[in-house]
């Protein structure tokens, strides 16, 4: 099994979320995280959904997934070749013996506090899984009392973009 | 273009559907969709047919589009109505029927609020239909209308629910025609590529044991005449899988007949024996392969599909060509000539003494029963005799199925209609009803279990009152056969809850039961009185006809290769297995000391 981050461009139209959940529940599929929001057209959303699969099933998500009206477009995101990131929301408990220390974790992750209380912050920090990941190791001891976090976006490095006009209706198939 | 004009919603749909050339709809009307029955009232274009069953009203939409290769029509309301269409959507899905199932819906205000009828049916039908839409705009009906055929009948056919709430159906709009379809993600349209083709034309010239392996997807690209060219240029033995019965003649000398869990042991065997598979429209279903890890273990796979995700899904391919199967056939058959031009000619001809082997050694055949009661086989198989290849055979699901699929033989396409997929019980009688309203001139029989046939006879009170004078072959054997034989086989013959009437008695009555919804009812109980029975049902025209063939319950179908093993492990009756291991030679030889 391997991590595979899919761009998906979609119609923005309500039940589209829907449908592509629903595809990966009915073909057994799971999804390890999906993030969605518009893009700069209006009338298109964009998921980055991470699939954790083998290469053959990965061909068929992508496969089945194009079978849906509503998916204008599928891109694999090759890791090396793309930025993804992820948003944490962290609150972490914060008194005046320990506030500094958490501040300085918070430097050195150059994350930021983006509340304060008596007795705790709220983090606000962004990045690949893998320092969140250790952020959220160094700040553990300190007592985390809640936290959120988002799926992940992507984009490709470079200059190319795969919601340009006269590459939206491109056919995508790998058979 | 014509020149918009102001209209409710409703007239809006019945105004698309004569545009989209419907000529008939099958439905019950309802609260939410009650605003379209009033304009289609008065449609001169456009024949609604009222059933008694939503179930009846789905099942015979396909039973028409798998007759006329047109998109069959059905019509619901919101709630009950909506989710008794949800069998036959997902039967019309698993066969890529395409069909269209229209719905009212609560007013847009209360969607959501648990209002009385309300159901989510584009919510419960998202995994079973190719699309669906929910309108609550009245002024979007023509185009998602569009859209809907489109898709239906376009690329890989299958089921499009169009759920319209009763308030856009009331609002006033404007109805223009054409409209402009809005389906950016939307591509069913490709080229077989060019390279892939070739590269199948030179391995089938230089198999020696191929098969073509063929499914329905050949029908629905209505390409038999393609199909029958390739294959008699190419010479290779061919096998019509339960979807694609009638895609190639029976009688054809090169068709080793059905594979699969209860296919003919050539058509199997040579599948499993095979060094090239050449898979045309058709999708490794696991009734065909068996236990998938020993399917065909030296095959070389050529698989062409226009839905590319049924490539490398169950069955790896070594050829994966994506394309409609009449493009597909069309330019294989150009490539092989190519080859053939170049001077590589396929010869099969040891694979052939192989495959008629096979043939002659294991033919399809039934034993008689032993209490001396009818064979179901004998009355199918007469049935098949005496209608002939033009009629249109309509089965339910179950042993009846699988006999009608045997002991008649198919020489036409779009004679053989089915629920393959799903496996719907109660599918026969308003598919039946489907087919006969697209083809009236046809003969049309379904032939049914007693099991099947009671749960949706109530449409041939439909075929009563709207003049659909289908036949009906009832296979009554008083219980629920196949599971009656899986329980012999594998539950030792401990039938829990399959015998469905007590000792000797006629409950129900079908041949009352027929009579009572309007019907002829007749009786056979003899195997010398079944050839008579079935003149007597066709001689009459003017009337739907119900023939209670009592039958013996203890047959069985043969060949069979159990669920989950392997197609190696077919058996031809109860504890026996073909024998494989014999020379061919020894078997001449023994010939010549007779």
């Amino acid at each position: 099994m391997s991590r595979h981050t899919l761009s998906v461009l979609v119609e923005n139209k309500p039940g589209v979320l829907a449908r592509v959940a629903s595809l990966f529940s009915r073909r057994g599929f799971n999804i390890d995280s999906l993030a969605v929001g518009p893009t700069e057209h209006p009338e298109i959303s964009r998921m980055t959904i991470v699939v954790n699969v083998d290469e053959l099933p990965l061909e068929q998500v992508t496969k089945q997934l194009n079978k849906l009206v509503n998916v204008i477009k599928i891109v694999e995101l090759d890791p090396d070749q793309s930025v993804q990131r992820e948003l944490l929301l962290v609150k972490v408990k914060a008194d005046q013996a320990t506030r500094s220390s958490v501040l300085e974790t918070v430097q050195l992750f150059r994350a930021k506090v983006v509340d304060v209380a008596p007795d705790a912050v709220t983090i606000e920090a962004t990045g690949n899984a893998d320092k969140l990941d250790a952020l959220l190791r160094v700040l553990e001891p300190f007592g985390i009392k809640e936290l959120v976090q988002s799926g992940m976006v992507a984009l490709a490095r470079g200059s190319r973009s795969i919601t340009e006009r006269n590459t939206l209706r491109t056919v995508e198939r790998t058979a | 273009m014509t020149t918009a004009e102001t209209v409710t919603g409703a007239q809006s749909l019945v105004r698309a559907l004569e545009e989209l050339a419907v000529d008939v709809v099958f439905g019950i009307p309802g609260g939410a969709i009650l605003p379209a029955y009033d304009p289609l009232f008065d449609s001169a274009r456009v024949r609604h047919i009222l059933v008694r069953h939503e179930q009846g009203a789905g099942h015979a939409a396909t039973g028409y589009a798998q007759a006329t290769g047109r998109v069959g029509v059905c019509m619901a309301t919101s709630g009950p109505g909506a989710t008794n269409l949800v069998t036959p959507i997902a039967d019309a899905y698993m066969d890529s029927v395409p069909i269209v199932a229209i719905t009212g819906q609560v007013p847009s205000g209360a969607i959501g609020t648990d209002a009385f009828q309300e159901a989510d049916i584009c919510g419960i039908t998202m995994p079973i239909t190719k699309h669906n839409f929910l309108v609550q705009d009245a002024a979007e009906i023509p185009r998602v209308l569009a859209e809907a055929f489109h898709l239906a009948a376009s690329g890989r056919p299958g089921p499009v629910l169009v759920d319209i709430a009763k308030d856009a159906l009331q609002a006033k709009t404007e109805f223009s025609w054409p409209v402009q379809m809005q389906l950016p993600g939307y591509r069913p349209f490709t080229r077989p590529h060019g390279k892939q083709v070739r590269e199948a034309a030179r391995l089938i010239v230089e198999a020696k044991k191929p098969v073509l392996y063929v499914g329905g997807g050949v029908l629905k690209a209505r390409a038999a005449a393609e199909l029958r060219m390739l294959a008699e240029l190419v010479g290779a033995p061919v096998v019509t899988t339960l979807m694609a019965r009638g895609a190639f003649p029976d009688s054809h000398q090169q068709h080793l007949g059905m594979p699969g869990m209860h296919g003919a042991v050539a058509a199997v065997t040579a599948l499993q024996k095979c060094d090239l598979i050449i898979a045309i429209g058709t999708r490794f279903d696991d009734r065909v392969t068996g236990k998938l890890a020993t399917f065909a273990p030296n095959a070389t796979v050529i698989h062409a599909d226009i839905d590319p995700a049924e490539i490398s899904k169950n069955k790896t391919a070594d050829v994966p060509i994506v394309g409609d199967a009449r493009d597909v056939l069309n330019e294989l058959t150009a490539a092989v000539r190519d080859e053939i031009a170049d001077g590589r000619t396929p010869d099969y001809s040891s694979w052939w003494r192989q495959c008629a082997d096979w043939r002659s050694r294991y033919p399809l055949g039934w034993e008689p029963e032993s209490d001396g009661s009818v064979a179901p086989q004998h009355v199918i198989s007469r049935l098949g005799a005496l209608a002939g290849p033009d009629a249109i055979y309509v089965a339910g699901v179950g042993q009846h199925q699988m006999w009608a699929s045997q002991f008649i033989s198919y020489e036409n396409p779009y004679s053989w209609i089915n629920s393959g997929g799903l496996g719907t019980m109660g599918f026969a009688v308003p598919a039946a009803m489907g087919a006969k309203v697209g083809c009236p001139d046809k003969l049309v029989w379904a032939i049914d279990g007693d099991g099947c046939f009671q749960m949706t006879n109530q449409e041939l009170t439909t075929c009563a009152i709207e003049g659909i004078p289908i036949k009906v072959a009832v296979i009554n054997n008083g219980s629920l056969g196949m599971v009656r034989q899986w329980q012999t086989l594998f539950y030792g013959s401990r039938y829990s809850n399959t015998d469905l009437k007590p000792g000797k008695t006629y409950l129900p009555d079908f041949v009352k039961l027929a009579d009572a919804m309007g019907c002829v009812g007749l009786r056979c109980e003899s195997e010398a009185d079944v050839d008579a029975t079935i003149e007597k049902a066709m001689s009459v025209t003017d009337a739907p006809v119900v023939v209670d063939f009592v039958v013996g319950k203890d047959a069985m179908v043969w060949p069979m290769v159990a669920a989950g093993t392997s197609n190696d492990d077919i058996k031809v009756a109860r504890d026996t297995a073909p024998d494989f291991d014999y020379e061919m030679g020894e078997i001449v030889s023994e010939g010549g000391e007779h």
